[in-house]
């Protein structure tokens, strides 16, 4: 099982335009005239695995499903705030958590992880590990069948440099994830992950401190990015005592971001908008950088069933309302959001891995 | 003390009927004379009217003037309107540098009054009395320097405000109002930026609604009413509050223009004039 993501345009009806939204999702990187040339500038830091130069200075992140990077023009830029708004009914949100949450792991990147669970490590367990890649695959049956071939032999170096390359690219920096399988071991050892239960805890001033540590061991000289993640997941939960605290919240939040400004860190908050006050969700998507929302699909409806090619293998709609817009004007969040109103997660049986 | 051309339709509409807004040596005949304007923004989430703020910014820091900016900015660091400004062909730092840009980053950790621990006793209340004791000192401090020169007040934005006083509107409304009496104490002009969207589902009185009462030009940023398109991205409601027709009576005066936002500044155009 996997996460595929279906761009589908919300708003447009003819299949060319869906070419034309594809194409610009696709060339998102480039940029503004005025971005610098990255190639010329990118000293020491393009290598990094798990981080992307992106436009305007800013870097990014993985958020760990590939088509979901494309659409955000490369993925979460460093030191912004993502909040996704849970569907009140089904557990999306969490399938983008574990994915984010993976990716991390396989970069080695330093993680924090607070729910209102009362073992929040627990869901370590659940993480999904990165899929062994095609290429691979089909890299050793090509070995196995070039003993018999004796006339292409010459052309074999050019073939495996070009898989390798194509294989390096990809798992450098997003990795695709097999749901079915467990995250395996070696990734969480010699690791910093924190796993903190926002249960028993009145109020959010210790997990704040918690962060603020957390934030300010994520190395942030250039030479040195890691890129840190903090994942919290349904932060208004009702379990929480302080879940009718709304200011407290939000001051959390905005003190959460202003941290996150000055970091080399992507904070992902998941918040069921259903269960707060419309005037206090609003204020929470002010102020998210990246507003992201799932939502579940309906069973058996025949007219989405129409609209939507395989509409059998989709699980939730994913939209895109906003996409982080740090030191440039709103313009790449508009024409995206133009772009990618709307998309599908759907959780696919793909061809078997065993 | 001439202003810059006006460059697109947002400054003509700015600029027809509101000198005051940003130069007091033109008398509008509002309030006496001299006292400068406010300047309320609003916005959703779908549209952001960050960049009416941005080209408000640029348009106080013109080289053609010398007025003085005060800025405010709760939501972003400096750091991001330095950057998106000198795209606009207007240098923060160079400004700040020169004293025409007095910036208050109130995103910085010992703004928010939480790592220091002499602060910790303070409410929210002293740190918003504190903030507008400097905001006040800048702006003496700039009136009596140079004889009259003009001082724009910017807020970005009053919702993060609200948050930062612990969820007391009232607080931010007294900070509001004692910085709408610098306009008519130092004729200085006032600029704030707010969330429609927010206060939508509130009953009663709130904040916007005293906001928009207090403001003499409100703009609204909204997406189309028809859903997205590539070549518009919004548009813009300009309402002029009391001005005076020459027959002594007031009315509103309203404008109506779609927007397209660039890297390097925004176009501004009459529904359906777009080629």
């Amino acid at each position: 099982m996997q996460l595929f993501l279906f761009v589908f345009p919300f708003y447009c009806s003819s299949s060319e335009d869906i070419h034309q939204l594809k194409y610009m999702a696709a060339n998102r990187p480039r940029g503004g005239s005025f971005s610098r040339n990255l190639s010329a500038s990118s000293t020491g830091v393009s290598h990094i695995p798990g981080l992307k130069h992106g436009p305007n200075g800013t870097m990014f992140l993985s958020s760990g499903i590939p088509d979901l990077d494309k659409i955000l023009g490369g993925g979460f830029a460093l030191g912004s705030l993502v909040m996704v708004m849970e569907d009140p009914e089904a557990p999306h949100h969490m399938l983008l958590l574990r994915n984010f949450m993976s990716q991390g792991l396989v970069h080695h990147q330093p993680l924090i992880y607070a729910s209102p669970a009362k073992d929040p490590k627990g869901f370590l367990g659940t993480l999904p590990n990165p899929m062994a890649s095609k290429d691979d695959k089909s890299r050793v049956h090509e070995t196995e069948q070039e003993k018999g071939l004796r006339i292409a032999w010459q052309y074999k170096k050019y073939f495996g440099e070009q898989n390798s390359e194509q294989r390096d690219g990809k798992s450098e920096y997003c990795s695709d994830f097999d749901l079915r399988k467990p995250l395996e071991r070696h990734f969480f050892s010699g690791q910093h992950i924190d796993c903190v239960s926002l249960r028993y805890s009145a109020d959010l001033a210790t997990f704040r401190e918690r962060c603020s540590s957390f934030l300010s061991q994520v190395p942030r000289n250039i030479g040195n990015i890691t890129g840190g993640r903090i994942a919290i997941q349904s932060l208004c939960s009702p379990q929480c005592e302080y879940s009718n605290e709304e200011w407290e919240m939000l001051s959390f939040v905005r003190s959460l971001k202003s941290l996150l400004r000055l970091s080399n860190a992507v904070a992902i908050i998941t918040f069921p908008p259903s269960l707060v006050s419309t005037t206090f969700s609003k204020r929470m998507q002010h102020l998210a950088d990246t507003l992201v929302s799932v939502k579940a699909i309906p069973d058996e409806d025949k007219e989405l069933a129409k609209l939507l090619t395989g509409y059998q293998d989709m699980v939730g709609l994913l939209s895109v309302h906003k996409v982080a817009r740090i030191n440039t004007q709103p313009l790449l969040a508009v024409e995206l959001y133009a772009s990618s109103g709307s998309c599908s997660v759907s959780s696919k049986t793909g061809p078997t891995f065993s | 003390m001439a202003n810059a051309p006006p460059s697109n339709l947002l400054d003509e509409v700015l600029d027809g009927k509101g000198d005051a807004v940003f130069s007091t040596s033109s008398d509008d005949g509002y309030g006496g004379g001299g006292g400068g304007r406010m300047i309320l923004v609003e916005d959703c989430v779908e549209t952001s009217g960050a960049f009416v703020v941005h080209h408000l910014l640029k348009r106080s820091l013109s080289p053609h003037s010398s007025d003085v900016v005060v800025f405010l900015s709760f939501a972003h660091p400096f750091s991001h309107y330095d950057r998106i400004l000198r795209k606009m062909g207007c240098n923060l730092s160079v400004q700040r540098d020169s004293k025409r840009l007095l910036s208050f980053d109130m995103l910085r950790v010992e703004r928010l009054g939480e790592d220091s621990h002499s602060d910790r006793g303070k409410t929210s209340d002293d740190r918003l009395m504190a903030l507008y004791g400097e905001v006040q000192k800048a702006v003496e401090v700039c009136s009596s320097n140079e004889g009259r020169r003009h001082i724009t007040l910017i807020i970005d934005d009053v919702s993060l405000m609200e948050v930062d006083a612990n969820g007391s509107s009232n607080l931010v409304l007294d900070f509001l109002h004692y910085c709408a009496s610098l306009t008519s104490q130092f004729g200085c002009s006032l600029i704030v930026l707010n969330h429609d969207d927010v206060y939508s589902t509130m009953d009663g009185p709130n904040l916007l609604l005293q906001l928009e009462y207090l403001a003499d030009v409100v703009m609204k940023v909204e997406p189309l009413a028809t859903g997205l398109a590539t070549d518009v991205h919004g548009q813009l409601t300009v309402t002029n509050k009391g001005l005076e027709d020459g027959s002594g009576k007031s009315r509103n005066k309203v404008h109506n223009f779609h927007f397209r936002i660039k890297d390097s500044g925004v176009e501004y155009f009459y529904p359906g004039s777009k080629a």
